[in-house]
């Protein structure tokens, strides 16, 4: 017999509110609904009512946690629509801060996966480390998150070389301490018979729900933004592509573990290399056109779209996170497995669903023009103009 | 009664968290607060898994036409006296998300308020600063 577990909108085990429906024979999960909007605040609205300079920190707020992969994407949208770059240090910058970004990101993910299995043990050392990071991120920007550190044309703020030592004895610290933890946590009988086989996401499926960033690379699935179309440092700098073929959730933390060292490697290798000179470029206008940003945020690829008609605001500006793509692989990665691994297997893709939210407008309870009423709503008038034509 | 619920309330407050419709780094920043560097648990102050059994609700984010009708089911579930505790700007006045269609407005028009705490995010030392500013008014 089939029965519901409902788990959301507020409950114990997330931090944001979603809801999901797990159907569920006996103690195995068969389906899985999942229903968002709680946490949908209108981005792409606001965005057109402000002028470009504004936008980076709208957009920096869809997410605390990549807080600095959309303003990065967005600046690289509208730069692409001005036909203007940044000018080196400024590429430098940002991609230091991304990929520090990257190892707080991965931390968190590392620490909540562990709260999730009950190791609250895992969760406080790991959180612990993340510290520091953060203290780094409040030196250069001034702020723990939401760092604004993105601008058309460069960057807003400089690493000053006195800091350069502090960033590096704190890569030392991350180095030896994700050591540890990918000993403590990959070592651990008990942890990996709880990872190990679970929530399988085959190669197929992957490509299939074309999910994005460590849950492609951990089913095999070697994309990645900054090796397959580099901008600023990333094609300056040495690195590799971590990627897994097992699909479960051990290859997932593996990469994660894993990136951050390479991310410490992108890191030393672009302190070392950094050049002088400005931080920015004058940027005049915007001239009518459009463009794209793409930048591999710790979730996987985030992609902004802005087109601009000449005026200070951008007339659209359209936003896809990596969430939006990787949560629907959850309907077949917790398929079959027991309640008690539906937990962490819907934590396993390091959802982020206030990227994700998108809206469906109701009227008298009933859903009006969901994406799938709109296709009906096209096809329908292509319909009614061929009947025209024939007569 | 009261009295031993108000005693119990201030000597170790039980904590709900109620994330509205938020952009999770306010979320992110109480569970800080909890981590090895503030480790706020030694004072008592733990978060709880149920409204049923909180004495103060740690709300974030601005509040969205979805959310609205959850977070005052929370707020109702939850014993009173309560305290309800706002973090980040959002709670304030809709920060930078006030033109949008999906947000209803700033907490104090739908739920009591005790204590705001400001900043995006707040740091850690604020969001205690502000629980222990809202206990002191007890």
């Amino acid at each position: 017999m089939k029965r519901i577990v409902p788990i959301g909108p507020y409950h114990p085990l997330q931090e944001e509110p979603e809801f999901f429906k797990l159907i569920v024979e006996g103690e195995k999960v068969v389906d899985l609904e999942i229903n968002i909007g709680y946490n949908h605040r209108g981005h792409e609205f606001i965005a057109q009512k402000m002028t470009y300079d504004q936008v980076p920190f709208l957009v920096e707020r869809i997410c605390g946690i990549c807080s600095d992969s959309h303003p990065y994407a967005y600046v690289m949208a509208v730069e692409d629509a001005a036909h203007i770059e940044a000018p080196p240090r400024a590429q430098y910058i940002r991609t230091i801060i991304g990929e520090l970004e990257r190892i707080h990101s991965h931390y968190l993910w590392v620490g909540l996966a562990g709260h999730f299995i009950g190791y609250n043990t895992v969760w406080m050392w790991v959180w612990r480390y993340r510290e520091p990071l953060l203290d780094i991120f409040e030196l250069i920007m001034g702020n723990r998150n939401h760092y604004a550190i993105n601008k058309i044309g460069g960057a807003r703020r400089d690493i000053l070389p006195e800091h350069y030592g502090t960033i590096e004895k704190y890569l030392d610290l991350v180095e030896k301490k994700t050591t540890m933890f990918t000993k403590a946590v990959l070592d651990d009988p008990v942890i990996r018979a709880r990872l190990e086989n679970v929530g399988i996401l085959t190669k197929e499926d992957a490509i299939g729900f074309g999910v994005l960033g460590p849950t492609a690379r951990g089913s095999g699935y070697a994309i990645d933004v900054r090796k397959d179309d580099p901008y600023d440092a990333y094609d300056k700098v040495d690195w590799d592509m971590i990627v897994f073929d097992e699909g479960d959730i051990l290859a997932k933390a593996k990469v994660r573990l894993l990136e951050c060292y390479e991310s410490i490697k992108i890191v030393r290798q672009c302190l070392r290399d950094m050049p002088d000179g400005p931080i920015e470029t004058r940027v005049d206008e915007i001239p009518p056109g459009e463009g794209i940003g793409r930048h591999e945020a710790p979730r996987g690829e985030v992609f902004h779209y802005v087109r601009s008609d000449g005026s200070n605001m951008p007339a659209r500006h359209k936003i896809r996170a990596p969430s939006f793509m990787n949560i629907p692989s959850n309907v077949v990665a917790v398929r079959g497995y027991s309640i008690a691994d539906a937990a962490l297997v819907l934590a396993a893709v390091d959802p982020c669903y206030c990227c994700t939210e998108r809206t469906v407008v109701l009227e008298n309870g009933k859903k009006k023009l969901t994406g799938h009423d709109l296709l009906r709503l096209s096809r329908q008038k292509t319909e009614a103009i061929r009947r025209r034509y024939r007569r | 009664m009261a009295n031993a619920k108000l005693w119990g309330l201030k000597k170790s407050p039980w904590v709900f968290h109620v994330a509205a419709a938020s952009c999770n780094n306010c979320d992110i920043e109480i569970l800080d607060v909890l981590t090895p560097r503030w480790d706020v648990e030694r004072f008592g102050i733990v978060l709880v898994g149920s409204p049923r059994h909180a004495d103060a609700l740690l709300v974030t984010g601005v509040l969205n036409r979805k959310s609205l009708s959850r977070v005052l089911r929370v707020y109702e579930q939850t014993p009173k006296p309560c305290l309800v505790i706002g973090v980040g700007t959002c709670t304030c006045d809709n920060h930078m998300f006030a033109p949008s269609y999906n947000v209803v407005g700033p907490y104090d028009k739908h739920i009591p308020m005790d204590v705001y705490i400001p900043g995006c995010p707040p740091k850690p030392e604020a969001i205690i600063s502000g629980v222990v500013k809202a206990l002191k008014r007890l």
